[in-house]
């Protein structure tokens, strides 16, 4: 980027003039970066350090030495790996049916004559709202009733609702942004709506499809009240729910906390940093542009 | 193929509003999958909620009759709910306020352009990425009463003398919350905040410079009446969202020390899952749904007035 600090042209167009600005602004750049990154790497550099050195009064940020035994300690001593594969299944699951149902909402919503479409998209934005709290009783008793507590089910069931209202949002976004002369034209050539669907509106929102599938993973996989409340054993209890559970009975394993936070914070963090723009395109209506 | 052909004829194509209609399935259709579990998941649990809440339900016991208001009449001269409501009241307008206000000051540093800018977005992400039980974790070690990294470096810079136990004490273990909460939520909000102010034109900004004022003047006067809509509206859901806090109480204080941090959501919790008072949860839940419905109207209040000045 070449800069003209002269030019006023520049100045104008939010190029500050001023080495002072630039200084400022690269000092609080620098802030925002360590402030949201920061907690993050010092539980990355807690994971690789040994506890007597965790609880020796002289923090330091480079572990000295390495060791992996807080890594070891999560998947023998706790099988982290059982907790991690029940949330991949309930998160993929969530994901996948979510998409395929807020996809085909969105669409009709976004595409074809539906009465009324702006009152049900405030009515879905509306429930995304309800307390989570105020459900989850009647929800445990219902669960209860037809024999799901405990299962991989209620958590998908529970997950794909809270997550659709997002999805059919973001994805109504993306979907009344492609020229809507495209599928007149596929119309006019007999394709049907749900091959205009499938062969145009999808293909073409691609970025937008992938996005709003990763937000809904993240929640899904983040998800902890109703994990808690709706499972007890570890044959279905997510990975929330077991670092929760992560205390010994004399002292709190602070090693081996920080190595399962980055266990099941790092997939996230890397898919977040390649997905960057068009994650913030889709949770703030595509307003954000370089 | 004939009969397509034929109908590409503008003159034998029915009306534009009735071309959707001869098609099949009928568009409504498409909606059934996901509403249906909106209503099944959302809706009809309220429904019940709310009956459950006249009702004397126990799971421990086979208690279930209609009580009436009783539940409600508990719930007001209950000291712990209202102990619960207070703190949730001052994190959900503690929090909101300080995220916005940062949200903002960050928003604005990056309206500006310069080298590395896309980094910066990237870096505000993973603090919403990370599962909030791992950020209370993270915190609980960050600010822990005896090793915790925040202490040494207050003590290193001579800011305090002695450790100081943050959520163990009963004064300082809710400021520990928002703090936390600030931390993962406020650059979610700068990134709101920053899309609204890029919908505002520059040429305004450019118009008040050539006038003469100043960068202060720029963003009081010109920036910021015009980003007032989309601020209430960020706030409006920041506060609904942090009134529902849970996950962080609940793994950080679980509600202590002393009560001093019990929410809403936790006492609620407690009540159905630990004491498995079913009516008598679910008259809380009505309860905090209600206030709920008393921000959203607050705001929504001061939304419309924004929008009716901007149409005038």
């Amino acid at each position: 980027m070449s800069l003209d600090p002269g030019h006023p042209q520049r100045a104008v167009r939010g190029f500050p003039s001023l080495p002072w600005d630039r200084i400022m602004i690269y000092a609080c750049a620098l802030f925002v970066v360590c402030w949201s990154a920061g907690p993050f790497v010092w539980q990355m550099s807690t994971s690789l350090q040994l506890d007597r050195h965790l609880v020796s009064g002289n923090p330091t940020l480079i572990p000295n030495p390495i060791t992996f035994d807080h890594f070891i300690n999560i998947f023998v001593g706790k099988s982290l790996h059982r907790y991690l594969l029940n949330s991949v299944i309930v998160a993929g699951t969530t994901t996948f049916l979510c998409l395929l149902f807020g996809a085909v909402a969105a669409f009709a919503l976004a595409r074809l004559e539906i009465r009324g479409r702006f009152g049900i998209l405030g009515f879905i934005l509306g429930v995304s709202m309800f307390p989570q709290i105020a459900i989850v009783a009647p929800l445990y008793m219902l669960a209860s009733q037809m024999g799901w507590l405990d299962t991989y089910r209620v958590l998908i069931v529970v997950y794909l609702a809270l997550g659709l209202p997002l999805v059919i949002w973001v994805l109504f976004g993306y979907f009344r942004s492609i020229p809507k002369s495209i599928d007149e034209a596929a119309r006019i050539d007999g394709a049907k709506p749900l091959a205009i669907f499938c062969l145009i509106t999808l293909p073409m929102s691609l970025p937008g499809v992938v996005t709003t599938g990763l937000l809904s993973f993240i929640a899904a996989w983040n998800e902890f009240m109703f994990a808690l409340a709706f499972t007890s054993d570890i044959n279905h209890q997510t990975v929330p729910v077991g670092i929760a559970n992560f205390t010994d009975v004399h002292y709190i394993p602070w090693g081996d906390i920080a190595a399962a936070s980055v266990v099941v914070t790092l997939p996230l963090v890397v898919l977040v940093l390649i997905f960057e723009r068009h994650i913030i395109a889709g949770l703030t209506g595509g307003a954000i542009k370089e | 193929m004939a009969v397509a052909k034929t109908l590409t004829r503008e003159a034998d194509l029915p009306p534009p509003e009735m071309r959707f209609r001869i098609w099949r399935p009928g568009p409504a259709l498409l909606l059934v999958p996901a509403l249906a579990a909106i209503a099944a998941v959302s809706i009809y649990p309220v429904i019940l909620g709310f009956w459950l809440s006249f009702r004397d339900t126990t799971l421990s016991s086979p208690k279930d009759t209609f009580i009436g208001l009783d539940n409600y009449q508990q719930l007001a001269s209950d000291s712990q709910f209202w102990n619960a409501w207070i703190h949730t009241m001052e994190f959900t307008s503690a929090s909101t306020l300080l995220e916005t206000l940062v949200g903002l000051i960050i928003a604005l540093i990056l309206s500006q352009r310069f080298l590395g800018r896309g980094l910066v977005r990237a870096a505000m992400l993973v603090p919403w990425a990370i599962p909030t039980v791992v950020t209370s974790k993270m915190f609980g070690w960050l600010f822990d009463g005896q090793n915790g990294v925040v202490n040494y470096l207050l003590r290193s810079v001579g800011l305090i003398q002695e450790n100081v136990n943050w959520y163990g004490s009963p004064d300082l273990a809710l400021w520990t919350i928002v703090i936390a909460d600030v931390w993962k939520t406020t650059p979610f909000m700068a990134l709101l905040l920053l899309a609204g102010l890029q919908t505002i034109p520059h040429s305004l900004s450019e118009a008040a410079l050539i006038d003469g004022a100043n960068s202060w003047q720029r963003f009081w006067s010109v920036r910021l009446p015009l980003l007032a809509p989309t601020l209430l509206i960020a706030a409006m859901f920041r506060s609904l969202d942090a009134f529902r806090i849970f996950d962080l109480v609940y793994v950080l204080t679980g509600g202590g020390p002393a009560d001093s941090t019990e929410v809403l959501s936790t006492l609620t919790y407690k009540n159905l899952f630990s004491a498995l008072q079913f009516g008598y949860g679910s008259a809380l839940s009505t309860a905090m749904f209600i206030t709920e419905i008393f921000i959203a109207l607050v705001f929504g209040i001061f939304i419309l007035r924004k929008f009716k000045e901007a149409g005038q």
